[in-house]
Order: C-alpha cells, then sequence, then structure tokens
C-alpha cells in the first residue's frame, strides 16, 4: 500500500499563461482535486485533469471553486493544468490541495493482537476531528483573503474613481464658461469691422 | 517526491505560503534536466543547482541559496503573511537552446504536525499512545496559531471596509460641494460677462 500524499501549492497564475503539474499515481487510489482562486480578475480560472492516456476525466471552464474526487483506473503519470489563457492582462492566485491515498490507520492492525484501547481509540478520534479543523481553517482563510481582495480592489477604485470624476467635473464646467464667453467675445470684434 | 512540473532553463517559479508567525516550513525537492539526444530526462545532471529564495511578507529576504539537483530547505516565519518560496536554476546556458526544460519535483510542508513514522517505530506500545498524544498536541498549536493569524486578517479586512465606506461618503460630500461651488461660480461669471458686454 502506498503512502497517502497531499500537496497543496498556492502560486500565481499569470494573464495568458497555462500551468500544469503531474503526478504518478498507482492504480485503485482514491484521489482528490481541490482547488481555488484567491485573487485576480473574476476571480475564476479554467482546469482540466487528465490520465495517462490523455482522457479527460475533468475539465471545467472559469470556475472559482470546485473539488473533484476519482479512483485511478490505471497506473501512470496523471496531469492537471490550470489555465488563464482568456485573460489579457489580469493574474490570478490559484491554490490547489491534490490528495492521493487516504490517511494510514494512525494504530495500524498488523501488529495488533487485541482490539484498540480507549485511548487508541480517542487518540484517532481527536485525530481525524483535528484534521477536519485544520481542513475547514484552509477553506476558511482561503475565502477570507478572497473577500479581502476583493475590499481591497473596491477600496482603491472608489478612491481612484473619485479624485477623476472632481476633476473632471472641475475642467468641464470651468471649460464651459470660457468657451461661452469665447462666442460672444468673437462675435463681438466682426461686429465692429462690418460697421467701419 | 510525486507532485512535478516543468520550467524554463532560466524561469523562476514561485509559490506563495500564507503561514502564521513561528511556523516551520520545509521544503523538499529534485530537479531534473532534458536531454535533448536521449529525448529525456535524466536522472541526474552534474552541475545543475537550483537557487532557493525565501521572501516574507514585507519583502524581506528570509532565506537565498543555492542547493544542488536535489535538497531539503526550512525557515521559520519570523512574521505572520504571504511568505513567496522562488526556485530558479543556476543553468548558464543561453536561454535559446531550443527544448531545454527542466522538471521540478516538489513537496512543501508547513507546520509539524506530520507523522514521523521511522521515530515511531524504535517505541514499544505504552509510547506510541504518548508519542501521538504529543503529535496531537502539536496539531493543536498549530491550530490556535493559525486562529490569531485569521483574527489579525479579520481585522485588517474590516479596516478596509470600513475606510471604504468613509471614503464613499467623503467624496461624494466633497464632490456635491464641488457641484454646487461651480454651478454659483459659473451663474455668477456669466452674469458679470453679460453685463460687461452690455448684452442684459
Amino acid at each position: 500500500a502506498c503512502a497517502a500524499r497531499a500537496s497543496e501549492i498556492t502560486f500565481e497564475l499569470p494573464d495568458n499563461a497555462k500551468q500544469c503539474f503531474y503526478e504518478e499515481i498507482a492504480q485503485g487510489t482514491k484521489c482528490t482535486l481541490e482547488f481555488q482562486v484567491i485573487t485576480g480578475g473574476h476571480y475564476d480560472v479554467d482546469c482540466r485533469l487528465e490520465d495517462p492516456d490523455g482522457t479527460v476525466l475533468y475539465k471545467e471552464m472559469k470556475k472559482q471553486y470546485d473539488s473533484f474526487t476519482f479512483t485511478a483506473s490505471r497506473n501512470g503519470t496523471y496531469k492537471f493544468c490550470f489555465s488563464n489563457e482568456f485573460s489579457t492582462f489580469t493574474h490570478k492566485t490559484v491554490y490547489f490541495d491534490f490528495q492521493v491515498g487516504e490517511d494510514p490507520p494512525l494504530f495500524p492492525s498488523e501488529n495488533r493482537v487485541t482490539a484498540l484501547t480507549q485511548m487508541e481509540s480517542a487518540c484517532v478520534s481527536i485525530h481525524e476531528a483535528l484534521k477536519s479543523v485544520i481542513d475547514y481553517q484552509t477553506h476558511f482563510r482561503l475565502r477570507e483573503a478572497q473577500g479581502r481582495s476583493r475590499a481591497e480592489d473596491l477600496n482603491t477604485r472608489v478612491a481612484y474613481w473619485s479624485i477623476g470624476e472632481a476633476i473632471i467635473l472641475l475642467v468641464v464646467s470651468i471649460g464651459q464658461v470660457f468657451l461661452l464667453k469665447s462666442f460672444f467675445s468673437d462675435k463681438r470684434t466682426t461686429t465692429t469691422r462690418v460697421g467701419s | 517526491l510525486a507532485l512535478y512540473f516543468h520550467s524554463g532553463e532560466r524561469e523562476e517559479k514561485c509559490i506563495i505560503e500564507d503561514v502564521p508567525t513561528d511556523t516551520l516550513v520545509i521544503g523538499n525537492y529534485k530537479v531534473q534536466r532534458w536531454d535533448i539526444h536521449k529525448q529525456e530526462f535524466l536522472e541526474s545532471a552534474p552541475g545543475l543547482g537550483m537557487f532557493v529564495t525565501v521572501t516574507t511578507p514585507s519583502a524581506e529576504v528570509l532565506l537565498s541559496k543555492l542547493y544542488g539537483p536535489q535538497g531539503t530547505f526550512s525557515f521559520t516565519s519570523h512574521q505572520s503573511g504571504e511568505h513567496i518560496i522562488c526556485l530558479q536554476s543556476n543553468s548558464t546556458r543561453f536561454v535559446a537552446f531550443a527544448g531545454s526544460k527542466l522538471r521540478i519535483h516538489l513537496d512543501i510542508r508547513v507546520g509539524e504536525h506530520f507523522l514521523d513514522e521511522s521515530a515511531l517505530q524504535a517505541k514499544d506500545k505504552v509510547n506510541e499512545v504518548n508519542f501521538r498524544l504529543e503529535h496531537l498536541i502539536e496539531q493543536i498549536h498549530h491550530i490556535t496559531k493559525e486562529q490569531n493569524y485569521e483574527r489579525e486578517r479579520e481585522e485588517k479586512f474590516r479596516k478596509t471596509s470600513e475606510e471604504t465606506n468613509s471614503n464613499i461618503l467623503w467624496w461624494a460630500i466633497v464632490q456635491t460641494l464641488i457641484l454646487i461651488s461651480i454651478g454659483i461660480w459659473q451663474i455668477k461669471s456669466l452674469r458679470d460677462f453679460f453685463i460687461s458686454k452690455k448684452l442684459v
């Protein structure tokens, strides 16, 4: 039985770029791919998961968050790619968590003669609970990062647009008055010339 | 070392780790170079090394070292926030070398809450439970650190939202005042102008 592995990586995906990751998986292993876009544009990315033959197991366009579980049907190198090729100038920060295989039991049953003691079962349940706490924490951290990123974007946009509007307002209204004055000034000079 | 990805010879690949303060981060990597002649990735390439650079959230460099084709690096965060781990090969070949790429295997572990199986083998049954309990306590400490970090971040988020709120209000008032005063100035200026030109 292979050891369970989990890789979680947060990386920046530049605009018009594609990043692929590969992993060798044994047949029959249950795997889970989970990803989330944290910052950038509309917070979406294309994701694609292929098996060693090139068959597409999972393909989604412009997704913000998803989780996909599959069982490896054959040995080989599985490949999953994140693509930001549809975006012209926003780069995205993408987080993914690729879990291969189940965790090994805390107290392996190979060298056991009796069932688990109460201490040991308590350990096992606490361990499971803490694992799920850590998992929830990670999800919460990502959602908070996403929300904060949007809030900071909003703040910057409000500031810039307000300054821009105030400047345009001043320029247009002062310009209007001078333009109007200039109409009347020209007429005056032509009338005088015609008169003489 | 399971997960891998490809990169250009001189390309710098960075990953982001958002960690609370006083957290140990350990990274394992292995790099292979693509051999044009054999059309496969070499098991070991002599002279090939990787520059590993770790930058803190305040843009200070925490770690910057050259390692071999296979190595382990680690650092402990002194600040909470996004640390950026960058890997770049020390290859001196020119980029124009077509078809040349690197395969980088990477494994990053955050916090010490992973099981150390080798230490377990030596223990007997009573100590096994002890060992597991220590590991659980380690996990709980990590969770507590993350929660403290979460509290910091939520505060920053709340400040940003409140700042946006007051910005909107402040700018709306400023714009209305500008509008009114400009309007008054316009009418006054035009009236004076027409009176001086004897049109009114």
